[in-house]
């Protein structure tokens, strides 16, 4: 299988990642042989095989419903690049 | 051109746990910003996930209810997007095997009759934090209070053909959360939320139309309004020779107008994905059967034993048990002033206008059950007339006082029902009316004389100062014409 320039520059977008047409040329190839393993593995017969959710054989385990957690907005906004009344602020989002 | 209208609906629940989905954060509403967001809900390096049993315990006993196929293995997948309250880039949710598989829900209509809406399926998942667009030196403020709140999402199948339909089913869906008590169902602070998918095709085709998402209806009141306008602005369009985009549309219910959000081919690519940081989670037959014997009575079972045990009527029975707080109030009313009727008549009639009129929910009613039982047996024993009790009731709502019998000896609100008495009032009250006497007497259609006979009472009111019994006034009066 092929991915094509459009695909790559699709999933840019969608990943919010920036790429220059050299490092799309370059990513071309390698996904490219990326989606060939897949195709490849993908000849195999797994009619009989349940999908798998998780590579480790073991089930979730699960927290009764109690608070454990306290209040600590300071440190976490002490990193925050901008701040105000107790918001983070982020760059304006515009639907 | 005629048209037949499809309506799906999707809902999301907010799930009344103390604490979020994948952490322990309170989830208390109210907080100051952020001051509930810890390091997994601010999606920090290195933490992990760990789900709320509550929140499964809670889907469990949703799908049960709903006659639902309950997922013994369920699976998170991860649902990609960027959005700044969305910290992680993800919602984590579930795809391939969520919770709840397929039931459905019984809805009845005006009509009489009942429709079945089926639900392809209900699953799990955690809620965005809240975005605050006021401008803040031109940036966006974020709060983070909300992210990982544990939600059911419902979807149904596209059964509903109508918005009567489609409200009916929302009714019905908030009568099981908050009855199952998995919710509070307070549609204003957003804890239940519905989003409509509809689409048109000509009558009686078979091929479905394209078809809309409108978002976030948080009133069951707009939620019609919505679907009327968004069955109208499809209408037009396709008469128009137009066709549908597929598209997510908000909807402003004050102003009954609605705008394209995002349409779908652009932006809809979520990449779902198995989530790697949880395992699958395995439910045994005990904790269902747990959850099974701690479900409480349901509207339908409700409306059920209203009906045989305090002999309503298929439409108040279905009414008071359509929500659980009504139904708590109801019993409570009943449960003092005995005569079931009346105690339907004026929590559906009375009581429900008020609060629609202030806006209120049963919750924050200023009357308790008791208090309106209290004066449903003054109305029963005839002690006070039904315009007498209005205005008890008026006095019970605004606080002048909580006791009704205090109420009504403090405003002579006390009915006459001396016979003696109120014979006496008649004989004077007809003795100075001799030619409306005559004119009864001599009048022989039986419609016009009772409508005759309705022209006496305002004088016996008068004379009585409203104190008179209205019911024992006719009879004697009856009595005393002839008949």
């Amino acid at each position: 299988m092929t991915i094509s320039r459009t695909d790559i520059e699709k999933v840019a977008v969608l990943a919010r990642i920036q790429v220059d047409d050299e490092q799309v040329s370059a990513l071309e190839k390698d996904l490219g042989n990326i989606l060939d393993l897949v195709d490849q593995l993908g000849t195999a017969d797994t009619d009989a095989v349940e999908p798998l959710a998780h590579p480790l054989d073991a089930v979730q385990k699960l927290r009764p419903d109690e608070v454990t957690e306290t209040n600590q907005r300071a440190a976490f906004q002490a990193i925050a690049p901008a701040t105000e009344n107790g918001l983070y602020l982020v760059p304006r989002v515009i639907e | 051109m005629q048209w037949d209208i499809v309506i799906g609906l999707e809902i999301h629940v907010q799930l009344a746990t103390r604490t979020k989905i994948f952490s322990g954060s309170s989830t208390a509403y109210g907080a100051e910003p952020n001051t509930q967001a810890n390091a997994v809900d601010l999606a920090m390096p290195g933490t992990l996930p760990v789900p709320n049993e509550q929140a499964f315990r809670y889907a469990v006993m949703f799908g049960l209810a709903v006659n639902a196929e309950i997922e013994r293995r369920s699976v998170f997948e991860r649902k990609n997007y960027f959005y700044p309250d969305l910290p992680k880039g993800y919602q984590t949710t579930q795809l391939e095997r969520p919770i709840v598989g397929p039931g459905y829900v019984d809805i009845d209509l005006s009509n009489g009759e009942s429709k079945r809406v089926r639900i392809h399926h209900a699953h799990l998942e955690e809620d965005a934090g809240k975005s605050l667009h006021e401008d803040f030196h031109g940036m966006t403020g974020v709060d983070l209070n909300r992210a990982g709140t544990p939600l059911i999402e419902v979807v149904t199948e596209p059964d509903m053909n109508n918005a009567e339909e489609a409200v009916a089913f929302a009714k019905k869906l908030h009568g099981i959360v908050t009855s199952l008590g998995i919710g509070d169902g307070d549609m204003s602070q957003g804890s239940m939320r519905f989003d409509v998918n509809i689409s048109l095709k000509p009558k009686g085709s078979d091929t479905l139309g394209t078809r809309t998402e409108t978002k976030n209806l948080n009133s069951f009141r707009f939620m019609e309004q919505a679907i009327a306008h968004e069955v109208d602005r499809q209408m037009d369009i396709l008469e128009d020779g137009g066709r549908i985009v597929q598209e997510t549309r908000l909807y402003n219910g004050d102003r009954d107008e609605s705008r394209s959000m995002r349409t779908k081919e652009e932006a809809n690519d979520y990449r779902y994905f198995p989530c790697p940081d949880l395992l699958p989670v395995v439910l045994d037959e005990a904790f269902i059967e747990e959850a099974r014997n701690s479900l409480p009575e349901l509207p339908d079972a409700r409306k059920a034993r209203f009906q045989a045990q305090y002999g309503l009527n298929d439409y108040d029975a279905g009414l008071l048990a359509s929500d659980s707080k009504l139904a708590t109030f109801f019993e409570e009313t009943v449960n003092l002033g005995k005569d079931a009727k009346l105690s339907a008549n004026w929590i559906l009639g009375e009581f429900s206008a008020r609060l629609n009129a202030e806006e209120k929910a049963v919750a924050d009613s200023p009357i308790s059950g008791a208090q309106l039982g209290a004066l449903v047996t003054r109305i029963a024993d005839n002690t006070v007339s039904s315009a007498g009790a209005k205005k008890v009731f008026e006095a019970l709502w605004t606080g002048e006082s909580d006791n009704v019998d205090g109420i009504i000896d403090a405003k002579g609100l006390k009915q006459v029902s001396d016979t003696g008495e109120l014979e006496k009032m008649v004989d004077e009250v007809l003795a100075g009316m001799p030619d409306q006497v005559a004119q009864y007497q001599n009048e022989e259609d039986p419609k016009k004389r009772k409508k005759m006979l309705g022209g006496f009472m305002g004088p016996l009111m008068k004379a009585s100062k409203g104190q008179g019994n209205p019911k024992l006034f006719n009879e004697i009066l009856q009595k005393k014409l002839g008949g």
